[in-house]
C-alpha cells in the first residue's frame, strides 16, 4: 500500500535527522532528543507529513496547559491494549521538531514507518503548535484538556493561545487544496473549562465533550488562580455551581445563556482510594469502572479525556479500561522512586493551575510532609517567575515538617514560602544534587519525600535520580 | 491614638491579576500587619463605585487585551473621578502594567485608534504593530526623586527590581518624573532608560514578579506616605526582611 521508498528528500532527511540524533547520545546530550528533529525538518519540511500519515490507524493530538503528557501516556497504553502500535513523542518535547525526531527514529533510511497497517499516531502537542500540526498531520482526533496562564513571556496572552486553537480548527473539512476532506476531525473537549468547551461551538466537525458530574469532587470557590471568569460570547461575569478547579467546573453565563455543554463522557462518581482513585465513566458504549493507580483530581481528569479520546477513535471499553488500571505515572508526574529507603515522588508544577492542584493532591495524603521545592527560570519554565504568588503554597504548609526551596530562582521561592507561613526564613540550596542530598536525609527512612519542580529542573532531579538508581535514561524509554 | 490602619483599595482583582499581582496586596498586608499596622481589603469589580475617601492606597495591576477592554469601559464610567479625585488628594496610587498604561492620557493601537485613559499620568503609550517584539525580561532599574536615601547625600541607590511583558512602549511628556532609571531591560518604551512615572503619591510601572515583596523598600515608602497623610508622622518599625533581601539581592544578578 505505501512505497518502500517515499521520496529521496524524505530519506536524506531522515539520514541525516538519526545521525544528528546519534551524535547528540554519544556526546552525552541526553535529553536533547529534538535535535534529530531540527535537522531533519531543516532537510525536508514536509517529512513530518510524509511519515505521519503513513500510520494506517491515523493520529490523535492531545493538547491544552496541564495533563497533555499524562494524557497522551494514557492513550498510548490503551492503544497497545488494543493492538496498536503508537507512535508516540512521550519524551514529552512536543513542538513540531520533537514530532519530527520521534518519526525519525521509527522510520526506515528508505522513508517507511514499519509496520504501519497497525500504527496509531498519538502526538502530545505544544499549545501554541497545534495549528501547524493539524495542517501536517490531519489527525482523526484532537483531544484538548484545559486552557490556563502558562510562560506568558514565551506563549504570549492565554486569549493568543485561544486564537490559535480556533485558527487551526477553522481550515478543518477542507483538503490540502481546499477540496473538500473526507472527514474533519474529531474534537473532543473539557465542557467543564469554559474556553476549551467555547471551541465546540461552530465547529464544523464532530465534536465529544467530556466533563466530571460528581459534584461532592468541588468547591463552591473559584481560585485565583482562573483565566476565564467571563463569557467568551457576552463578557458578562460566568457564575457557577460547582468549581473543581482553576476555572474548571459546572458553569453558565447568567446574561447571555451560555453554559456548560452536556457531556458525553461524563465521570459520574470519583473516590480516593490510597494510593488509587476509583473512576466511574459514562460513555455512549456503557459504563466503565476504572481503578486509576494515581490520585488527585486532576488525574481523574487526565484519564477521563484518555476515555474520551479512545472512545473517538472507537477503541474497545476492555482496552481502556485495563490499560488505565496498570497505568504507571509519566516521567516527573507523580512518579515514585525508591532511594536509599525513601520513597521519593516527584510532581511536576510548571504553572499556578497545575501546581494548585498538585499541592492539594499533596495535601490529601496523610502525615506530615518533607518537601523539596525547584524553581527554575530556563526557557522551557518561562523566565517570568512572577506565577508562583498565584500559586497556593498554602494548602501544604500546615502540614510541612521540612521544606527547603532550591533552583536557579530559590531565593524568590524561598521569599514566597515565607509568604505562605513556613517561617521567617526558608533554606535556600541552589545546586539540584546537593538539595537532593540534603532531602533525603531530612527524611526518615521509610518516608515519604516530595520534590515538586518545574519542567527543566524535573528533567535535571529525574537524572540525578536515575544515576543513584542505576537506571536508563528516560530518553531511552522505559 | 489606637494604632493606624492602612485601608487598600485593589481595583479589578479578579480581571487585573495576570503577572503574580496578588504578591503586591499580600505584601502589604504582611508589612502592616508585622508591625501590628491594621490592614484593610476592599476589592471593586466592574460596576462597583470607589469612595475616593475611603483609600489610603489605591492598587490595580496588570490584565489581558479582552479583560483590558472590559475594564477600561467600567473605569471611565464609574471610577475615574473618584480615583482623580484621591490621587489629587495625595491618596497613593500602584499602577503596574496594564493599570499603569490606562492610568495615562491614551493608549494608541497599532491601527492608529486612541483609547482615552484615565489620566493621572502626563503620558501615552503606542501599540508598535503585531510585527514589533513585545518588551520582556528581567529588569533592573533605580529609583529617581522621592525616596530620601536613594542616590543622595552619598547613599547608593536604591534598586528596584522584577520583570517586565508589554507590548505597548510609553512615553512620558516633557516634565514627568519617571519613577525609576533603566539599569538592565527595557522600562517604558526601551529607547529613553526610563521606567514607570510618578506624579504626586501616585506610582505607575512596568515592573512586576511581584513587585512589592523583593523591593520592600519601595513597599514600605508606599506604607509610609499612605499612613503619614493620615496619622500624621508614622514611624515603621524594623522587621525581617532576610528573605526579601536575598531576594533582591539575587535578582540583581539576573540576565535581563
Amino acid at each position: 500500500m505505501y512505497p518502500a521508498f517515499v521520496n529521496p528528500r524524505a530519506s536524506l532527511a531522515i539520514l541525516a535527522g538519526k545521525a544528528a540524533g546519534t551524535a547528540s547520545r554519544l556526546l552525552g546530550r541526553g535529553g536533547g532528543t529534538a535535535i534529530a528533529g531540527v535537522v531533519a525538518l531543516g532537510v525536508d519540511q514536509g517529512l513530518v507529513r510524509t511519515l505521519s500519515r503513513q500510520a494506517a490507524a491515523g493520529a490523535i493530538a492531545v493538547t491544552g496547559t496541564n495533563g497533555k503528557t499524562t494524557t497522551s501516556l494514557m492513550l498510548n497504553r490503551v492503544a497497545a491494549a488494543a493492538g496498536l502500535r503508537p507512535l508516540h513523542n512521550r519524551s514529552g518535547s512536543n513542538m513540531m521538531r520533537g514530532v519530527a525526531a520521534m518519526l525519525v527514529d521509527e522510520a526506515s533510511i528508505s522513508g517507511s514507518i514499519a509496520d504501519a497497517a497497525r500504527r496509531l499516531a498519538i502526538l502530545e502537542v505544544d499549545e501554541a503548535t497545534l495549528p501547524e500540526i493539524t495542517r501536517e498531520v490531519r489527525p482523526r482526533v484532537i483531544v484538548f484538556t484545559n486552557l490556563f496562564r502558562d510562560q506568558l513571556d514565551r506563549y504570549g496572552e492565554v486569549d493568543t493561545v485561544a486564537r490559535s486553537w480556533r485558527s487551526a480548527l477553522r481550515g478543518q473539512g477542507t483538503g490540502d487544496r481546499g477540496q473538500p476532506q473526507e472527514e474533519p476531525p474529531t474534537i473532543v473537549l473539557n465542557a467543564d473549562d469554559p474556553a476549551v468547551a467555547h471551541l465546540g461551538r461552530g465547529y464544523g466537525g464532530p465534536v465529544l465533550y467530556y466533563g466530571v458530574e460528581d459534584a461532592s469532587a468541588g468547591g463552591d470557590v473559584v481560585e485565583h488562580a482562573s483565566d476565564f471568569r467571563t463569557c467568551l460570547e457576552c463578557g458578562a461575569d460566568l457564575a457557577y455551581s460547582v468549581t473543581f478547579y482553576g476555572h474548571v467546573g459546572h458553569w453558565r453565563c447568567a446574561s447571555c445563556g451560555n453554559a456548560r455543554p452536556s457531556a458525553d463522557v461524563r465521570l459520574t462518581r470519583v473516590t480516593a482510594r490510597g494510593d488509587a482513585t476509583e473512576m466511574a465513566v459514562a460513555t455512549a458504549g456503557g459504563e466503565l469502572d476504572i481503578l486509576l493507580p494515581l490520585t488527585g483530581l486532576y488525574n481523574a481528569y487526565n484519564a477521563l479525556a484518555a476515555v474520551a479520546g479512545a472512545t473517538a477513535l472507537g477503541l474497545p471499553s476492555e482496552a481502556i479500561v485495563s490499560a488505565l488500571a496498570e497505568f504507571s505515572a509519566a516521567f516527573g508526574r507523580q512518579e515514585r522512586f525508591q532511594l536509599d529507603g525513601r520513597d521519593v515522588q516527584v510532581l511536576l508544577g510548571k504553572n499556578p493551575t497545575g501546581l494548585n492542584q498538585v499541592l492539594r493532591a499533596v495535601a490529601a495524603r496523610p502525615g506530615r510532609k518533607r518537601l523539596l521545592f525547584f524553581l527554575n527560570d530556563g526557557i522551557a519554565d518561562g523566565r517570568d517567575i512572577s506565577w508562583i504568588w498565584d500559586t497556593d503554597y498554602e494548602v501544604v504548609q500546615p502540614q510541612t515538617e521540612w521544606a527547603l526551596a532550591a533552583g536557579t530562582r530559590a531565593e524568590d521561592l524561598a521569599l514566597r514560602l515565607k509568604y505562605a507561613g513556613f517561617g521567617e526564613y526558608v533554606e535556600i540550596e541552589r545546586d539540584a544534587a546537593t538539595a537532593l542530598r540534603r532531602a533525603i536525609e531530612a527524611t526518615p527512612a521509610g518516608e515519604t519525600l516530595y520534590v515538586l519542580p518545574t519542567y527543566t529542573a524535573m528533567l535535571e532531579v529525574r537524572e540525578i535520580i536515575a544515576k543513584r538508581a542505576g537506571e536508563g535514561h528516560f530518553w531511552e524509554g522505559a | 491614638m489606637s494604632a493606624p490602619t492602612l485601608r487598600v483599595v485593589h481595583l479589578y482583582p479578579r480581571l487585573m491579576n495576570i503577572y503574580g499581582d496578588r504578591g503586591n496586596i499580600m505584601c502589604l498586608r504582611h508589612r502592616c500587619e508585622a508591625r501590628g499596622i491594621g490592614f484593610e481589603l476592599t476589592e471593586l469589580g466592574i460596576g462597583d463605585r470607589f469612595d475616593s475617601a475611603a483609600a489610603d492606597l489605591i492598587f490595580a495591576g496588570g490584565a489581558q487585551d479582552r479583560e483590558q477592554r472590559n475594564v477600561v469601559e467600567d473605569l471611565l464610567a464609574t471610577k475615574a473621578d473618584a480615583v482623580r479625585e484621591a490621587v489629587e488628594a495625595a491618596v497613593v496610587l500602584l499602577a503596574v502594567c496594564g493599570a499603569y498604561q490606562l492610568f495615562g492620557r491614551f493608549y494608541r493601537e497599532a491601527t492608529g485608534m486612541e483609547l482615552p485613559g484615565v489620566g493621572i499620568f502626563d503620558l501615552h503609550t503606542e501599540h508598535p504593530g503585531e510585527k514589533a517584539k513585545r518588551l520582556i525580561g528581567n529588569i533592573v532599574a533605580e529609583l529617581v526623586g522621592p525616596l530620601p536615601s536613594s542616590g543622595q547625600g552619598g547613599h547608593p541607590p536604591i534598586t528596584i527590581v522584577g520583570f517586565e511583558n508589554h507590548g505597548g512602549r510609553t512615553y512620558l511628556a516633557p516634565g514627568v518624573r519617571p519613577l525609576a532609571k533603566v539599569r538592565s531591560g527595557h522600562g517604558n518604551n526601551g529607547r529613553d532608560g526610563a521606567e514607570g512615572a510618578v506624579y504626586r503619591n501616585a506610582y505607575g510601572t512596568y515592573i512586576h514578579g511581584s513587585l512589592l515583596p523583593k523591593n520592600p523598600a519601595f513597599a514600605d515608602h508606599l506604607i509610609g506616605l499612605a499612613l503619614r497623610r493620615r496619622y500624621g508622622d508614622v514611624e515603621l518599625a524594623r522587621i525581617d526582611n532576610r528573605a526579601e533581601e536575598l531576594a533582591h539581592r539575587a535578582a540583581l544578578r539576573l540576565r535581563p
